[in-house]
C-alpha cells in the first residue's frame, strides 16, 4: 500500500491533505508566473525538510539544531560540483551522492559521539556544529563562493528557455522550469512516502517506543543509542537531497538560501504548526507557513491601503504591511495556544477511550 | 535448556548508604524465589542491580555461568533476563497493542528493519495478540496505554515481560494496587508459569498469603542484606523475620504491606 498503512486518520486532514498535495500537483498550471511557482517549490522542499526533521524530534524524540547543515550539504552538493563540473546530469548524480555520503558521515559522527549524553547536551553540541559549518562555508570561497555564495547552470532541459512543449493542445507551455518543478515536486512525494513507510516500519516504531520510554526501551533489549543514531543519519540524508532540490529549483546557493540560522527556526515553527510526530504535519505545515510568509505583506497591504482610503488611519496602521513579521508571530502563538499538538493532531481522531 | 543465575558478592553502594550488601545467592531453574523485605529493604535495587538498570559497585552477577556484571540492560535483556517493573513503565501514547508487539518484536530480533511496514509482519501480530489474550486485555488493544486504569497496567506491564518469553523472569509487586478482580489473572498467569521447570522466576512481593501460595523459596532482604533463605515455612516461622519484616504486625496474616 502506497501510504505503508499509515493513513493520516480524519476525514477534514485527509480532504485538507489531498487538496494541498493537488494544487501542489497542477500548481503551474493553475498559477502561471515565477512567485507562485517559486512559492510552490518552496512549498515542497520544506514539507521535505520539515518531514525528515519530524523524523528525528517527532518520532525519535530528538532535539538538534544541525538540521540545516545537513540541508546545506545538499546544496553545496549540488552547487559545487555543477559550477565545477558544468551542466550535466552526471555532475547532478555525483553532487547528490557526495551530498548523502558527507552528510551520512557527520551525522554518524555527531550521533555516536554525543548521543549517549542527555537531549539538552546533544542540542547544544548541534548548535556548535552546525554554527562552525556555517562559518566554514562562508570562509572557504574558493569553494563555496563565500558570503556570494554560488550561482551556476543547469542541464539543458531544466532551463527557463527549454521548451518541451510549445503552444500545445489547450495553449499550454511547458517549460524547463515546469520541468525543474516537477524534479522537485515528485522527488519530495516518492522521498515522502520513504519516510512514511520507515516510521511505519518496527524500525520506527522502536523510535517512537524511544520517544516514549527510553529506559524502558532498553529494558526490552533495544540498544537505543544505535536507533538514535540511525535515526539521525536517515534525518540527515533526507534533508540533504531537500537542500539539493532546493539548489536545483533556485540555480543558485548560498550561506543565506541553505545554512541561515533562520531556516532552522522556521523548520522548528513549521514542525510545531503542523504536528510533531506525524510527518503529515509537515505538509500541511509548510503550505501554511510559506503561504503566510510570502502573501501575509500583500494581504495585509491590501487591507492597508483600503483602510487608508476609507479614512480609518488609525486602523489602518495596524496592517501596515511593514508589520507582517508581528502578525506572522501573532498567528504563530493563537495556533500553538489553540492547537498545542499542531494542526495534524487537532484534525486527527487519535486512539483513545 | 534450563537457566542458571547467581549473584556473588553483590553490593551498590550511593555515596555512604549501602543500599545493597554482599548478596550472594544461586537461583535455581524452576525455582520461584520471593524477595520479601520492609519498604527501603533493598528489592528493586537488587533487581536493578540483576538486569542491568543499576551497575554494581562491588560483586558479580553470573548468567548461566557468564559474569554480566559489566553488561548494559539491553544486552541482558537479550540474554533472557525478563523484568516486569514496580512503577508502571509503559509506552504511554502508544496503544496497548503497539506496547505489547514492542516486546514481540525485540523478541524477535527485528531491531533495524525499516522496509517492511508493520502490518505485514502478520507472525509478530499473531503473538502480540496471544499475550494480549494471556492477560485478559484483547478488548484494550486499540488504546493508549496512558489511557488504562491503574490494574489493566500492570497486566499491560506483566504483558511485556511475557512477550519477551525470557528465561528468567522478574516480577516486582506485579499486583500492587490492582482490584481483588484483577490480581488472580496474573497470578495465576505466574502460576502457570511455574509449570515449566526450566525458567527461573523471582517475585518481590508484599503481600503474605501470595508469596504464601506461590514460592518455593523465600529471601529477606533487610538495610540491604540477606537476612535469612529457605523454604517458605521455615523463613516465616524464623525469628529473624518476625522480627525484621511481619515484626511490625505478626498476627496480621496476608497484610504486610
Amino acid at each position: 500500500m502506497i501510504l505503508s498503512g499509515n493513513p493520516p486518520r480524519g476525514k477534514l486532514l485527509t480532504a485538507l491533505l489531498v487538496l494541498v498535495v493537488v494544487v501542489l500537483a497542477l500548481a503551474p498550471f493553475l498559477f502561471p508566473g515565477s512567485k507562485p511557482a517559486n512559492v510552490a517549490a518552496k512549498i515542497c522542499v520544506f514539507a521535505l525538510l520539515v518531514a525528515s526533521y519530524d523524523l528525528l524530534l517527532g518520532y525519535a524524540g530528538i532535539v538538534s539544531f544541525a538540521h540545516t547543515m545537513f540541508f546545506g550539504i545538499g546544496a553545496y552538493g549540488i552547487a559545487i560540483t555543477l559550477y565545477a563540473l558544468g551542466p550535466s546530469w552526471g555532475a547532478i548524480l555525483l553532487g547528490l551522492g557526495a551530498a548523502i555520503l558527507v552528510a551520512a558521515l557527520f551525522a554518524l559522527a555527531i550521533g555516536l559521539f554525543s548521543l549517549r549524553v542527555q537531549t539538552i547536551f546533544f542540542a547544544m553540541v548541534t548548535l556548535a556544529v552546525a554554527s562552525a559549518f556555517a562559518v566554514l562555508a562562508s570562509q572557504l570561497s574558493w569553494l563555496t563562493g563565500g558570503e556570494d555564495g554560488r550561482t551556476f547552470r543547469v542541464p539543458e532541459m531544466l532551463r527557463p528557455g527549454f521548451r518541451l512543449i510549445e503552444n500545445g493542445p489547450f495553449g499550454i507551455t511547458i517549460s524547463g522550469r515546469t520541468l525543474s518543478y516537477y524534479l522537485v515536486f515528485c522527488s519530495v512525494v516518492v522521498l515522502f512516502l520513504v519516510m512514511l513507510r520507515i516510521v511505519e516500519s518496527p524500525f520506527g516504531r522502536v523510535l517512537q517506543a524511544i520517544r516514549e520510554n527510553p529506559f524502558r526501551a532498553e529494558a526490552l533489549g533495544y540498544r537505543i543509542i544505535y536507533h538514535r543514531t540511525l535515526a539521525n543519519v536517515l534525518a540527515a540524508v533526507f534533508a540533504a537531497c531537500a537542500g539539493a532540490l532546493n539548489a536545483l529549483w533556485l540555480r543558485y546557493t548560498g550561506p543565506d538560501t541553505s545554512l541561515s540560522f533562520n531556516i532552522m527556526i522556521d523548520i522548528l515553527l513549521i514542525v510545531v504548526i503542523g504536528g510533531m510526530g506525524t510527518l503529515y504535519g509537515a505538509i500541511i505545515g509548510a503550505a501554511l507557513f510559506v503561504l503566510a510568509e510570502n502573501y501575509l505583506q500583500t494581504l495585509m497591504g491590501a487591507a492597508f491601503g483600503a483602510l487608508n482610503a476609507s479614512g480609518a488611519g488609525f486602523v489602518a496602521n495596524f496592517f501596515n504591511p511593514d508589520r507582517w513579521l508581528l502578525w506572522l508571530g501573532i498567528l504563530f502563538i493563537l495556533s500553538v495556544y489553540f492547537f498545542p499538538t499542531g494542526i495534524v493532531g487537532k484534525l486527527r481522531a487519535e486512539p483513545k477511550s | 535448556m534450563s537457566v542458571s543465575l547467581e549473584t556473588r558478592g553483590l553490593t551498590i553502594r550511593f555515596g555512604g548508604h549501602v543500599a545493597v550488601d554482599h548478596v550472594s545467592c544461586v537461583f535455581r531453574p524452576g525455582e520461584l524465589t520471593a524477595i520479601v523485605g520492609p519498604n527501603g529493604a533493598g528489592k528493586t535495587t537488587y533487581f536493578n542491580l540483576i538486569s542491568g538498570q543499576l551497575r554494581a559497585s562491588e560483586g558479580q552477577v553470573l548468567l548461566d555461568g557468564a559474569d554480566i556484571t559489566a553488561e548494559s540492560a539491553p544486552l541482558r535483556a537479550r540474554r533472557g533476563l525478563g523484568r516486569a517493573f514496580q512503577l508502571t513503565n509503559l509506552f504511554p501514547n502508544l496503544t496497548v497493542a503497539e506496547n505489547v508487539r514492542l516486546a514481540v518484536q525485540a523478541k524477535a530480533g527485528v531491531h533495524y528493519d525499516m522496509l517492511r511496514p508493520w502490518s505485514l509482519r502478520r507472525d509478530l501480530i499473531a503473538r502480540a495478540d496471544k499475550i494480549l489474550e494471556s492477560v485478559a486485555l484483547e478488548s484494550r488493544r486499540a488504546h493508549t496505554a496512558a489511557a488504562l486504569s491503574h490494574g489493566d497496567q500492570r497486566k499491560l506491564e506483566v504483558a511485556l515481560m511475557m512477550a519477551l518469553e525470557p528465561r528468567v523472569y522478574m516480577f516486582d509487586e506485579p499486583t500492587a494496587g490492582m482490584s481483588v478482580d484483577e490480581a488472580p489473572i496474573v497470578l495465576d498467569l505466574i502460576a502457570r508459569l511455574k509449570r515449566d521447570t526450566s525458567k527461573i522466576i523471582l517475585l518481590v512481593e508484599h503481600k503474605m498469603d501470595v508469596v504464601r501460595s506461590l514460592a518455593d523459596r523465600i529471601i529477606v532482604l533487610t538495610n540491604g542484606a540477606c537476612v535469612a533463605d529457605g523454604e517458605p515455612a521455615a523463613v516465616i516461622a524464623s525469628p529473624v523475620v518476625q522480627e525484621a519484616y511481619l515484626g511490625i504486625a505478626p498476627k496480621e496474616k496476608g497484610n504486610a504491606a
